[in-house]
């Protein structure tokens, strides 16, 4: 099947093209990163988790998000996801690949990394962040390429595939619980040391992922002849209706908590992302507009017909992924940081070689995501023709 | 003749090799033994010598009301120099990023929520040095991925491995006294005066206070201990007869963050 990802169009090239320039530039600068060390980024001994830890822990998200197809097709017998379960896998691929790729370029000592495997170590959460990233994306990539195959074929998936697709499910809560993990056990860390920080990624996950579905099967509408369905987009929109509200609702538990009970190692946190802290505040004004795009999102969401509507159902899922992308990719990892253990103030921004490396990294997997979607779309075609 | 002399040179040659590497071997199997402790041979250690001084947890007492800036800056310097702790100096140098084992800071800093209110200018305002607690129950250890930092079952030291470390720095995330620091780039230009006793460390790992373990092996006591006029106090916690036990019975000392259970071996007499 990969052989319809090498013929395309001449716009499917230069966006191919564009890319790999930008892979390039991300790569230059991690060799520079590789060769002077982790100094030439905006971390420092106070904010030691910056950029790259915070991408990895939204794209996390989004890969767990396929379940949100999954699930209603196979537990459900939901019939009208059943054809584009595999966009959502292979969506879950290229962003399982950027959390790898991001954890990679966030070590000190990458060329170590298999240290992780030769001392295995249980009570480490990075132990089974591994374990649980490595196997999702084994099982979505063997799950959506062989259930795409047999669609090619006009034949049911072999009756192996099954049972994957069904660990497939609580796997994919399984990957954002432990990233969640990673954080809220740590003593100390006041932010993140709160019971709900799973369900809450779940919750964000379940609006920012869904939300890049809607947008990118507007995208694929506008390129291929593969349409998802105005059926299927509405029960997506649906989801992310339900998950935004959720995550605004986890959110604001949280707010209550700290607010009400005033204990300072819990109000320092927010209160440094929302209203800046003994002066320092570079985060308030990104912490406020993420706020407010969460908010404009639901009012567009909940109302039917702008919901119908897929103008501006496209503005809501904007909204929503560049809302919660604020929320977990710049303000969750810093906001756990600011004030440090000592209560000190060590404000994090990040510098331009590390900005250029995460763009990097996001054109690898917008590579991988563009050639799995080709192969798809190209056997939808050839079906349909 | 000339054959002979040949192939008798090249004999010897390989005998000489040949028993070269055997006593090697053996030196290495001897170094082994005797390292070994009861936590196995794997794990980096110094071989103790007839002198090391053993305890079975260390701990530390830090009399504040006899600590002043002058005497910190000597305790600092003692360890860093020790340590090939770097000093980077000069405009590109990023303070932000800095190693530091030990360190001078405020009663505010060093025990956040423990703030008292009213509290008496000099005790404010006095510096208090902060390092490594060697906590009893170290969140580092179970953070760490590769079990490059570890306790000492021998001593509960927590020791780092600088050639594990991979440097994802979960460690220091989970450390809530922030004592540890990362190497962001390269160490060892910075380094003035390099103690060749001393590993120094390459970039991208992350380092610590080691209580001086090294010196412990041979018998003598951390450097800030040595350098500190009898502000601080080094001893075994679990020995009732210890000068830190005898200090902790007679003066009412505290800890940095005791709520969350890590059980720090480093106590503040205020």
């Amino acid at each position: 099947m990969l052989e319809k990802a090498l013929r395309g169009s001449k716009k499917y090239w230069t966006w191919l093209l564009a890319l790999a320039v930008l892979i390039a530039i991300g790569f230059f600068f991690y060799l520079r990163q590789l060769y002077t060390g982790l100094g030439i980024t905006g971390m420092s001994r106070d904010v030691t988790w910056g950029f790259y830890i915070a991408q990895f822990t939204f794209l996390v998200g989004v890969a767990a998000s396929a379940v949100m197809l999954v699930l209603p097709y196979y537990l459900h017998d939901y019939k009208t996801f059943g054809k584009i379960t595999v966009i959502g896998e292979f969506l879950a691929v290229s962003s399982v690949l950027m959390c790898m790729l991001f954890i990679i370029v966030d070590l000190g000592q990458p060329m170590r990394l298999l240290n992780v495997i030769f001392y295995p170590t249980p009570n480490s959460m990075l132990f089974w962040d591994m374990i649980v990233l490595n196997g999702y994306l084994f099982l979505n990539i063997v799950i959506g390429w062989n259930v795409l195959d047999a669609e090619r074929n006009g034949v049911a998936p072999e009756k192996w595939i099954k049972p994957l697709i069904y660990i497939s499910i609580p796997w994919a809560v399984s990957i954002h619980t432990v990233t969640a993990f990673l954080y809220c056990g740590l003593p100390g860390r006041g932010f993140w040391l709160t019971a709900i920080l799973a369900p809450r990624f779940l919750a964000s996950a379940f609006a920012a992922g869904p939300a890049f579905l809607i947008l990118l099967a507007f995208i694929i509408r506008k390129f291929t002849s593969f349409d998802a369905g105005t059926k299927a987009i509405q029960a997506l929109a649906k989801i992310v209706t339900y998950a935004v509200i959720a995550n605004l609702f986890f959110f604001l538990c949280e707010v209550f908590v700290a607010a009400y009970s005033q204990i300072p190692e819990h109000t320092a946190h927010l209160e440094y992302l929302f209203f800046g802290l003994h002066g320092h505040g570079a985060l308030v004004p990104w912490m406020w507009t993420s706020i407010a795009l969460v908010v404009a999102a639901i009012i567009l969401l909940v109302i039917p017909q702008a919901r119908q509507n897929e103008t501006t159902l496209g503005f809501a899922c904007v909204f929503v992924f560049v809302g919660i992308w604020i929320d977990k990719g710049l303000g969750m990892i810093s906001g756990g940081f600011v004030p440090n253990p000592l209560h000190e103030i060590t404000e994090y921004v990040p510098t331009v070689p590390e900005i250029l490396i995460t763009i990097g990294v996001y054109a690898v997997g917008f590579l991988v995501l563009t050639v799995l979607y080709k192969v798809v779309t190209g056997v939808k075609e050839e079906l349909a023709g | 003749m000339e054959n002979s002399r040949r192939r008798f040179l090249k004999n010897a040659g390989f005998s000489v090799l040949g028993v070269g590497a055997g006593s090697m071997l053996i030196g290495l199997s001897a170094h082994t033994a005797k390292a070994a402790g009861p936590d196995g041979g794997q794990r980096p250690q110094f071989s103790m010598g007839d002198k090391a001084m053993e305890a079975e947890r260390w701990g530390m007492v830090v009399d504040t009301r006899k600590l002043n800036d002058s005497l910190c800056r000597k305790m600092q310097e003692a360890c860093h120099s020790i340590h090939n702790v770097p000093e980077p100096v000069g405009e590109s140098a990023r303070r932000d990023q800095i190693i530091k084992w030990i360190w001078p800071t405020e009663f505010k800093h060093a025990f956040p929520g423990q703030e008292v209110e009213f509290l008496a200018e000099d005790v404010a305002h006095r510096p208090i040095v902060v390092l490594c607690n060697h906590c009893d129950n170290p969140p580092c250890v179970q953070a760490c991925p590769t079990k490059a930092t570890f306790k000492r079952e021998r001593d509960g030291i927590v020791m780092m491995d600088f050639h594990r470390c991979i440097g994802c720095r979960f460690c220091m995330a989970a450390c809530p006294f922030g004592s540890r620091s990362f190497n962001f780039r390269d160490p060892r230009p910075d380094i003035e005066d390099e103690n060749p006793d001393f590993p120094t460390r390459m970039r991208g790992v992350v380092e610590k206070c080691n209580f001086c373990a090294e010196r412990l092996a041979v018998g003598k006591k951390p450097a800030c201990v040595e350098a500190s006029d009898g502000a601080l106090t080094f001893g075994d916690l679990n020995d009732p007869d210890s000068d830190v036990r005898k200090l902790l019975a007679e003066q009412y000392a505290i800890r940095r963050k005791p709520n969350l259970g890590t059980f720090p071996s480093v106590f503040y007499i205020v």
